[in-house]
């Protein structure tokens, strides 16, 4: 049973605040660190992985200082998100020379190259390989010492939907033996296939930490901003604000359509469509105004 | 302090990247330019002098430890590759030093054991000057080793750095400044090569003893700090 700590981390590149006063436990089981691209989610697993130094704070292993210890990579394995791998090599002289730095040999090369699968393609050079191959090399290279935390930085990034369900069934086993596994990912969907606990960091802070269906509801259930074209603005306005489920329309008479405020996600959208039928309205556009992950995260750091 | 699989890895990073091509190239033209002038001029003391200490080591010896020493751990870290080496519980110092013993063994093989041969070549050896000259080459080898692989630890442009030191600080400054002498690799490399050759067959601006003390003052130097620089080397992702 191992455990990451990071506590009070920040982080900064010269002007430019990457990842701030960040604190966070992560524990035995699968945690999708969840924030769209330029978070800070590499920054902050560099920091977990000892590639870089917090500038504030501490980032620690069952309580040993991870910077400057090569001694926690017994128990480290990691990821990276970087394709560069010494690409002149094979996959299975990859892997082997990796377990050599552990001290290991030949038979755990192999193992760590059986569990990802790779053992058909292991005599062939790495820059012959695919995206996918590659990522499952990168990953025989982070098991072959069989750590108890394994960090991953993007690892679904490029992998067509069967190596990410073989991936994800390997990294679910590995949670259900008790390793602390922790990747990163900007895609809702697949944090929420692997990780029943997530932590979202949204521009260097953190911003939600916790069961998944819980966060997954904090956004779902935040107001919703939508422009909506219709034949007639005015009378359609007038109906809708009659609702509860809007908090808010404003008639933009420039663009000539409404911006609706609309507070309950679920009852907006069968609302809107029923009152524009009983009040003979067409309707041509009904476009969210923000629903890119961005605003969504946002909206997570203000809740 | 020494980890083969770190070894392996460097020496095949080295000769299987084209850079590689400009290590095999300049000894490969220094026999060339020996073996004609052997033909064309016969056995010449002073020609045998001027090639070797013009050519070889004042020009091909730094060039060749540029491309071995930046190369033996420049790449790695501007790819983002040298991660895996980190990744592990293998003491800093011991990744750095065993770089070097490649870095010098390359060298050495690819620019003194050429010298030599071009020595012979040359002038058969007489008055000590194939010996002499290769024997410089060999310990300048180590020196520019160690410089050069720091800088591929400190700076991204190492081998620009290099080349900028390699060139104009000893080949530019050294003929116009005489203190620039003294804080020469090449220098330090001729005054071995004076106390092997016949005598007046070699001449150097600086003492042995001098020599010595800076070349090993400058060798461990250089790879104590290229370690230091490894242990808090950060790496910066994708972001």
């Amino acid at each position: 049973m191992t455990t990451l700590t990071i506590d009070n981390v920040s982080r900064w590149f010269g002007n430019v605040v990457a990842v701030n006063d960040i604190s966070m436990t992560v524990g035995p089981g699968i945690t999708g660190l969840l924030g769209p691209n330029g978070a800070g989610k590499s920054t902050l697993i560099n920091m977990m992985g000892g590639f870089l130094a917090p500038s504030t704070g501490t980032v620690t292993l069952d309580g040993q200082v991870v910077w400057r210890n090569e001694q926690v990579y017994r128990r480290i394995g990691v990821v990276p998100e970087r394709e560069a791998m010494y690409d002149f090599l094979t996959g299975r002289e990859f892997v082997l020379a990796n377990a050599e730095l552990h001290g290991l040999g030949a038979k755990e090369a192999q193992r760590a190259l059986a569990t990802v699968e790779m053992e058909y393609a292991q005599n062939r050079r790495i820059d012959t390989y695919s995206k996918g191959m590659r990522q499952r090399v990168k990953m025989a290279s982070a098991l072959v010492h069989d750590p108890s935390v394994l960090l991953l930085d993007e690892p679904f990034n490029g992998m067509d939907p069967r190596q990410r369900m073989q991936l994800m069934e390997l990294l679910r086993g590995m949670g259900a033996e008790g390793r602390t596994v922790l990747f990163s990912s900007h895609i809702l969907e697949e944090v929420e296939q692997l990780a029943a606990h997530i932590e979202v960091v949204v521009a260097g802070r953190h911003a939600a930490s916790g069961d998944f269906r819980k966060i997954r509801r904090l956004m779902t259930d935040r107001p919703h901003r939508y422009v909506v074209r219709s034949s007639d603005d005015r009378a359609l306005a007038a109906a809708l604000i009659a609702d509860p489920s809007t908090s808010g329309i404003e008639v933009d008479v420039k663009e000539g359509a409404l911006r609706v405020q609309a507070v309950d996600f679920d009852r907006f959208t069968a609302l809107l469509p029923r009152v524009a039928r009983a009040h003979g309205i067409r309707l041509f556009t009904v476009s969210p105004a923000d629903e890119s992950l961005e605003s969504v995260f946002s909206y997570l750091v203000a809740a | 302090m020494y980890h083969p699989t770190v070894a392996r890895l460097t020496y095949r990073g080295l000769l299987g990247r084209r850079r590689a091509l400009v290590l095999f190239a300049l000894p490969a033209l220094l026999l060339v330019i020996s073996a004609v002038l052997r033909v064309f001029v016969g056995a010449d003391d002073d020609t045998a002098r001027n090639v070797l200490g013009g050519f070889a080591l004042a020009t091909m010896v730094p060039l060749i430890g540029v491309v071995a020493g930046t190369g033996a751990i420049g790449p790695e870290i501007d790819d983002g590759s040298v991660v895996y080496l980190l990744a592990k519980p293998v003491k800093r110092h011991t990744v750095i030093l065993t770089k070097l013993i490649v870095a010098i063994g390359v060298t050495v093989a690819l620019s003194a054991i050429p010298t030599l041969i071009a020595g012979y070549l040359l002038n058969g050896n007489s008055q000590q000057i194939a010996v002499a000259y290769a024997a410089a080459a060999a310990i300048a080898s180590v020196a520019y080793s160690a410089i050069f692989l720091l800088l591929g630890t400190v700076t991204r442009h190492a081998v620009v750095a290099g080349l900028v030191y390699a060139l104009v600080w000893e080949s530019l400054f050294g003929s116009l400044i005489a203190g620039a002498r003294t804080l020469s690799v090449q220098q330090w490399a001729l005054a071995l090569a004076q106390r092997i050759g016949a005598d007046g067959a070699v001449t150097a601006e600086v003492g042995l003893p001098v020599a010595l003390t800076l070349l090993v003052a400058v060798t461990v130097g250089a790879t104590w700090f290229a370690g230091h620089k490894l242990r808090t080397l950060s790496i910066a992702g994708e972001e």
